[in-house]
């Protein structure tokens, strides 16, 4: 019994091992995170099915929703095949580098004000520098391939990230500006009041949150901005030349980065877990309580709408993708941070209506 | 144990930082040169992370990592590089490298030992737990240096523009596009109805 009692002790102290606990909260992160990927694979194919009036995987599984796992299954058997005179320490390398900083960015994300692994003071600024790394992964990709294709795909999907980078960092200028706060929960916080969902930052910033959406599109490398994998003219872009779990990673990296634009996306301009209705509207007898349930139905309503784009547009040319970025959505977001700043000073931020979010 | 954990993570990068260094100048391969400077930066980041400067090590690996060496990468891979003749050189001027370099340490190991060069640990600790890096480096760009941070601003962007204007050339052939025509385009000004009788033909 007592040695028991000691052994319990010992898993006891093991667990509470800041190391060890750390490293249990990443496992309880990264798990729930790779199952959504999974199933979001499946829910494009369900989504895009029924709007072009077909049904969708139905096969394996209940309604097909063992599909995933049979993917997955048929990649991990598959050959991972090198080909001749690629660079192959970098070949392999590449999916790493491009999953790496998907799976990173996810560190400073909060779920609820309480459940986040670090809640540091430049958690935007820190997303903003992470996944601006991803884009290694895609150049190497492309260069160690000794493809054709896969260079040209590469060198495509550079110049649009490189891009579409400064748009959205000008985009998270504007709710850096309005939050008065690069930490994330406080970001969410300065969101909260009874309004609801008036007091969201999508009101204010709603140009910076097309900005912010559109280019979150174009960065994921999405239809219609897929010009780095134009099937129809470069074959399948910088990972024609990945097979097997090479390829997967490719692929699990692309979704996952589609769910943290989501979400970040939810955080920043839908108020994250805050309730649209918090109180019945003129009076203080409560609606619809906040909670983790409400993030996630925002990023999912968000993942649906890239989903929705890739049913529905055909794709960009590329001359035209880079006339999008530079031209039309780095104007607009320096135009409407000069707006919200002068909102923001003295005079004008108390007059009715404006003082609602300048205060 | 709590106190060996941040040696050992200092050793570690720094470690990387020379060995990622080093590789940059020996690397037979410019694309590996250059992927190894991003470790550098990398590392060097990690580094200026644990001196509590989160500011200036999350821009370095946003400004260097995610954009500059992107962009040196994008260079490096489409240039031709012929190897053999960048290297031809390489013993004849090693002795005098190596003198630099070796000076250069012993300045540097001088210098960081002498009785005036105190370590920053001491300092550093004194620091409320509400401390943020990010708004005092704000606070004094934007008050007390204003003026040498918006003059740096402006040099920048005549930097900017002076680089545009030295590339910028007008080619007579190249064919340009105006979306906004494109866009307002109706379909009478692209599709002409036209009546064809059996056994007619039209002339286009």
């Amino acid at each position: 019994m007592a040695e028991s009692q000691t052994l319990f002790d010992l898993l006891w102290q093991v667990l509470h091992h800041p190391l060890v606990w750390n490293l249990l909260k990443i496992v309880l992160i990264v798990l729930p995170m790779l199952g959504s990927v999974a199933y979001l694979t499946l829910a494009e194919r369900k989504v895009i099915g029924y709007m072009q009036v077909r049904v969708g995987p139905n096969r394996v599984g209940p309604l097909g929703l063992l599909q995933p796992i049979a993917d997955a299954l048929k990649l991990i058997t598959k050959e991972i095949v090198v080909p001749s005179d690629a660079n192959s320490v970098l070949f392999i390398l590449a999916p790493v580098m491009i999953i790496m900083p998907a799976m990173a960015a996810w560190a400073v994300v909060p779920f609820t004000p309480e459940l986040v692994l670090a809640n540091v003071d430049a958690g935007l600024l820190y997303i903003m520098a992470i996944t601006s790394m991803g884009v290694y992964g895609v150049v190497v990709a492309g260069w160690a391939s000794n493809s054709k294709y896969a260079f040209l795909g590469a060198m495509r999907s550079a110049a649009q990230i490189v891009a579409y980078e400064i748009a959205m960092g000008f985009a998270l200028v504007g709710v850096l500006v309005m939050s008065h706060s690069l930490n994330l929960v406080d970001i969410v916080k300065a969101q909260e009041s009874p309004l609801g969902i008036l007091q969201w930052n999508i009101v204010p910033l709603f140009p910076l949150f097309l900005v912010y959406l559109i280019s979150g599109v174009a960065e994921t490398n999405r239809a219609p901005f897929d010009v780095a994998e134009g099937e129809s003219e470069i074959v399948a872009g910088f990972h024609v030349e990945y097979s097997g779990m090479t390829f997967a990673v490719f692929f699990l990296a692309e979704y996952a980065n589609m769910i943290l634009v989501a979400a970040l996306t939810s955080l920043m301009f839908l108020g994250g877990w805050l309730s649209p209705l918090p109180v019945i509207p003129f009076t203080t007898i409560p609606l619809l309580p906040s909670g983790l349930f409400w993030l996630l139905a925002k990023t999912g309503f968000i993942l649906f709408l890239f989903l929705w784009f890739r049913a529905t547009f055909p794709r960009y040319r590329y001359d035209q993708i880079m006339r999008l970025g530079w031209k039309v959505f780095i104007p607009i977001a320096l135009v409407w941070l000069l707006v919200v700043a002068t909102l923001m000073q003295a005079p004008l931020r108390q007059l009715p209506l404006i003082n609602i979010w300048f205060h | 144990m709590i106190e060996l954990f941040p040696v050992i993570l200092f050793y570690a990068f720094a470690a990387i930082l020379i060995g990622a260094g080093a590789a940059v100048i020996v690397a037979r391969n410019p694309v590996h040169a250059a992927l190894f400077l991003v470790l550098a930066f990398f590392s060097g980041a990690s580094l200026w992370m644990m001196l509590e400067a989160e500011f200036l090590a999350i821009s370095l690996v946003l400004v260097y990592v995610g954009a500059v060496m992107v962009l040196f990468l994008f260079v490096v891979m489409m240039l031709d590089i012929n190897l053999d003749r960048l290297r031809e050189g390489f013993w004849r001027y090693f002795p005098i490298g190596g003198l630099v370099a070796t000076l250069m340490v012993a300045e540097l190991v001088l210098a960081s030992t002498s009785r005036r060069f105190t370590t920053l640990g001491a300092g550093a600790a004194a620091a409320p737990a509400n401390y943020s890096n990010t708004r005092e480096l704000g606070m004094l760009l934007y008050t007390t240096y204003l003026y040498p941070f918006e003059l740096a601003a402006v040099i920048l962007l005549v930097a900017i523009v002076a680089a545009i204007a030295l590339t910028l050339r007008r080619r007579s052939n190249t064919k340009y596009q105006n979306p906004a025509e494109q866009v307002r385009v109706k379909r009478q000004d692209r599709v002409r109805m036209v009546d064809i009788a059996r056994g007619e033909t039209t002339t286009d």
